[in-house]
């Protein structure tokens, strides 16, 4: 249950060719949050979301998930702690079938096939997407390649979630879908996106990312209606912020 | 030039099939042992890859046609010989099981001569003493296109042995030899400029990418690759040779009709430009190499009696080669010195 | 050529996909009693052309079960055919000692060691074709995998069948920018290839890390598992063993020989 806090201290992240993503990230989420991460391109919220499964470990400073340090040796555990979906669908649906993709965790988690099979079905019930089980993922369209992975995450039933840029390509409907199953979950979300009606509608609290730092954190409300902030990092005012609190 | 199952008797396709899975096993073993799991992904990418790159093609200068990356040498290259040789043998089964491009049972003799000879002759013995360190360079150029095209040759003289033991296919071996050997080295150095030039910019982009050979590099394993090389050829040219004596100007006159070797040899040449054609085309200009099986062999009559004079013949033959690569090698050399 | 890889595999996956008496077969029945077909078809002697026809009725047959279009084979035999025929061409030239035909006929011995070919070529290739769209690439690999072949390979079939389609859509991609900046349409200097191929070799290796990074999240420890739902049935055993009994059959007798000396002794 600690599991669901998550910290960062004073986080950075060098990548290999030089460039200084990370330059001293600092938060700490509590349980059943539900937090976005925002900032221009190449702002380092990719960097820092993959810190927080140990995909990447941080060159100076620490990160937490509930009581235990991300390090090589604990992020095995840790990775069942915290469920990461990644940016392009493609690179997550590896497996020829659908419910072969869901099973994946679950069978690396040492569960006997029919028992991940079970959870498998059970994961893709959830998403709504239980009719594409045989299905090989490459043929479904965006919005299903994204359910399919979130599906792939919720079957290893983990505490916190982490999603980069889930709405990116997703038509209108797609989009709402996605917002509506975002909403239902009750896990601790951790969500990088661009898209800030998303935002809007799903979190309540924002991290501002630029140039590898945190420019500012605070309510939704607050940070994203802070124009010259927003301005200022590349992004803009949501309409919906607008009208529900004209100037 | 894929060997095609119509072509190949059961008893070639076994052996080869044979030789092939062992290798494949030997390999698979190899990489668990390595215990990178970053490979799994890895190859089946690059495996991909190999097949997205022959949708992108480069012009030959003065010919007119153009030619693409075939994949042999550049996944020995990136992976290692073990890696590669498994993602040789994907898209090969790809490719016969999804383009009927060479067919099942002749999947053991292509996967033996598109990826045993690239993986395993020809990167770690041409490529890798001769290249250096710096994958830019002219050297390394050279290096590529040596690699590449013995590598093709020796899979090339591979499906020559393998039809011709096979028996089903009337030509002779001298002249189907003939009719592969130019085609392939026309292949090989097309192949050998793609690597080199894909290669170096990836070296130049992103060093780490492309791993360094390890220690200083020296041109003896570079001369017993060659030597092998020739050894097998020269040993099984002379082989066949002798058992066919008349072998090439009789095939000639045979297959034109005519007793002018002129009118053999236009003949001769629009068949290897259809060959060229067909090997451009739908064929994908891999590696080949050559057949350690074939000494073994009981295969049906078109074998011929292995005889110790031939066979010395044919390690004279095979010295000279050796010496018109070593002289190849010996000109690489200054430019290593110099770099 | 390449343009086609992706549509061709799409369309092998489409037809995989179909619901048919064929494709709920299990992948190893198809399997075993493919690679017997190509061992008893390869086995018959080079001049034999007669005695192969009984051998069309398998990948006939499982063609047909399976709802596979006749068209679709007979265009790949078609693509397929170049190096078999430019091979066997030369038979008829080389191999001229005459045989007899019946009504007193007399032919190249060569004619039919290249009928054979042809014949050999088209029953191979048709039955390896409808073994992958009666099956699949995802099941045929866990049926392989479970006759014994290799994990490493099932794993590396499997995901090279998988990432063909999405970097072939990144070689179509650079292809056709590539194509609206060059004015001629001819292909590019090695150099400008270079640097293209170049690219997209990066991308792929930096989407294979990308992968990498997703697999280690769902707890790969250098081990795929796959859930192996196909379960052998009677029928699958009733198929295996029928086909065997039928290939054996035709191998050690002349089956149309047989057939046609019945019919014309009846006649008589
Ligand atoms: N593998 C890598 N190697 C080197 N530099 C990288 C790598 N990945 C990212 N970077 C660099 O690190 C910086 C941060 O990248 P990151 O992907 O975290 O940004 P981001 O905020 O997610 O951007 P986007 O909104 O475009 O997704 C960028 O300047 C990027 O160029
Ligand atoms: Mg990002």
């Amino acid at each position: 249950m600690s599991h669901h806090i998550v910290e960062a201290r004073d986080v950075h992240y060098t990548y290999p060719g030089g460039h200084e993503a990370l330059r001293g990230v600092s938060f700490r989420i509590t349980h059943g949050e539900a937090v976005a991460v925002v900032g221009p391109n190449g702002a380092g919220k990719s960097t820092l979301l993959q810190h927080l499964n140990g995909t990447l470990l941080p060159a100076r400073g620490e990160v937490r998930i509930g009581d235990d340090p991300v390090t090589r040796d604990t992020a095995p555990r840790i990775r069942r702690a915290v469920g990461m979906v990644f940016q392009d669908p493609d690179d997550q649906l590896f497996m020829p079938t659908v419910l072969e993709d869901v099973a994946f965790g679950p069978l690396n988690h040492g569960l006997a096939p029919e028992a991940a099979a079970e959870r498998a079905r059970a994961a893709l019930e959830r998403v709504g997407m239980s009719h594409a089980a045989d299905q090989p993922p490459y043929r479904l369209s965006a919005g299903e390649k994204r359910a399919v992975s979130i599906a792939g995450v919720l079957a290893l039933s983990p505490d916190v979630l982490v999603m980069d840029e889930p709405s990116s390509n997703l038509d209108p409907r797609g989009r709402r879908r996605l917002m509506e199953l975002l909403k239902s979950f009750e896990h601790t979300k951790i969500i990088a996106t661009h898209d800030l009606e998303l935002v809007v509608e799903v979190c309540s609290r924002v991290i501002l990312l630029d140039g590898g730092l945190v420019k500012a954190e605070g309510p939704v409300v607050q940070v994203l209606n802070d124009e010259p902030l927003m301005l200022a990092h590349g992004l803009e005012r949501p309409h919906s912020l607008r009208h529900r609190h004209p100037h | 030039m894929h060997m095609a199952d119509a072509l190949i008797s059961p008893a070639v396709g076994g052996t080869m099939w044979a030789a092939s899975a062992g290798l494949l096993a030997w390999c698979a073993r190899k990489i668990r042992q390595t215990l990178d799991h970053r490979l799994v992904p890895m190859m089946g990418v690059l495996g991909a890859f190999i097949f997205a790159s022959q949708m992108i093609n480069f012009s030959i200068p003065g010919t007119g046609s153009s030619g693409h990356l075939g994949g042999g040498l550049i996944l020995a290259i990136l992976l290692g010989p073990h890696a590669a040789f498994l993602v040789i043998a994907s898209v090969l089964t790809v490719q016969a099981l999804f383009f009927a491009d060479g067919g099942l049972l002749a999947l053991g003799c292509n996967i033996w001569n598109l990826g045993f000879y690239p993986a395993f002759i020809a990167f770690p013995f041409i490529y890798k003493p001769l290249a250096g360190a710096n994958r830019a360079t002219p050297r390394a150029w050279a290096a590529a296109i040596l690699a590449a095209v013995i590598g093709l040759q020796l899979g090339a003289f591979s499906v020559v042995l393998e039809t011709t033991a096979s028996g089903i296919s009337e030509l002779p071996f001298g002249s189907f030899v003939l009719l592969m050997s130019p085609v392939h080295l026309a292949i090989g150095i097309v192949e050998g400029l793609a690597t080199a030039t894909v290669v170096a910019f990836v070296a130049r982009a992103r060093p780490e990418a492309v791993p360094s050979p390890a220690g200083s590099a020296s041109l003896k394993p570079a001369l017993i690759g060659l030597g092998i090389a020739a050894l097998i050829v020269g040993g099984a040219v002379s082989w066949f040779a002798s058992a066919h004596p008349d072998g090439l100007e009789w095939s000639i006159a045979k297959v034109s009709g005519r007793e002018e070797v002129g009118g053999g040899a236009a003949l001769h040449e629009k068949l290897a430009r259809v060959q060229e054609k067909t090997a451009f085309l739908p064929d994908y200009g891999f590696q080949p190499a050559e057949e350690p099986a074939a000494e073994g062999e009981p295969g049906p009559e078109p074998w011929p009696a292995v005889s110790a004079g031939t066979t010395v013949s044919g390690v004279v033959g095979g010295l000279l080669v050796l010496l018109v690569a070593g002289a190849a090698g010996l000109a690489l050399r200054p430019r290593r010195v110099a770099s | 050529m390449a343009m086609a890889h992706g549509g061709t595999v799409q369309r092998m996956d489409e037809l995989a996909a179909l619901e048919s008496p064929a494709h709920r077969l299990d992948a190893r029945a198809k399997a075993v009693v493919t690679f017997a077909f190509l061992v008893a078809v390869m086995s018959f002697p080079r001049h034999e052309v007669v005695a192969l026809a009984p051998y069309v009725l398998y990948p006939v047959a499982l063609l047909s079960l399976g709802g596979i279009p006749a068209r679709w084979i007979l265009k790949k035999l078609l693509v397929a055919a170049p190096f078999a025929l430019f091979i066997g061409l030369f038979n008829p030239l080389l191999d001229r000692q005459p045989v007899a035909l019946p009504g007193g006929l007399f032919v190249a011995a060569g004619w039919l060691s290249f009928a054979s070919i042809l014949a050999r070529f088209a029953l191979t290739v048709s039955a390896a074709l409808a073994l992958v769209a009666c099956t699949g690439m995802d099941r045929l690999c866990a049926g392989l995998e479970r006759l014994g072949l290799p994990r490493a390979f099932a794993v590396q079939l499997l995901f090279l069948h998988r990432y063909l389609f999405v970097i072939s859509d990144e070689a179509r991609r650079m292809r056709y920018g590539l194509a609206l900046r060059t004015a001629d349409g001819r292909a590019p200097s090695l150099r400008v290839y270079g640097s293209l191929l170049g690219h997209l070799l990066l991308r792929s290796m930096d989407r294979a890390q990308r992968i990498y990074g997703a697999m280690l999240a769902r707890g790969f420890d250098g081990e795929i598992r796959i859930l192996g739902t196909a379960r052998w049935t009677a029928r699958d055993a009733l198929f295996t063993t029928g086909w065997l009994a039928f290939f054996a059959a035709a191998r050690f007798w002349n089956l149309p020989e047989f057939a046609g000396r019945l019919l014309t002794g009846e006649l008589r």
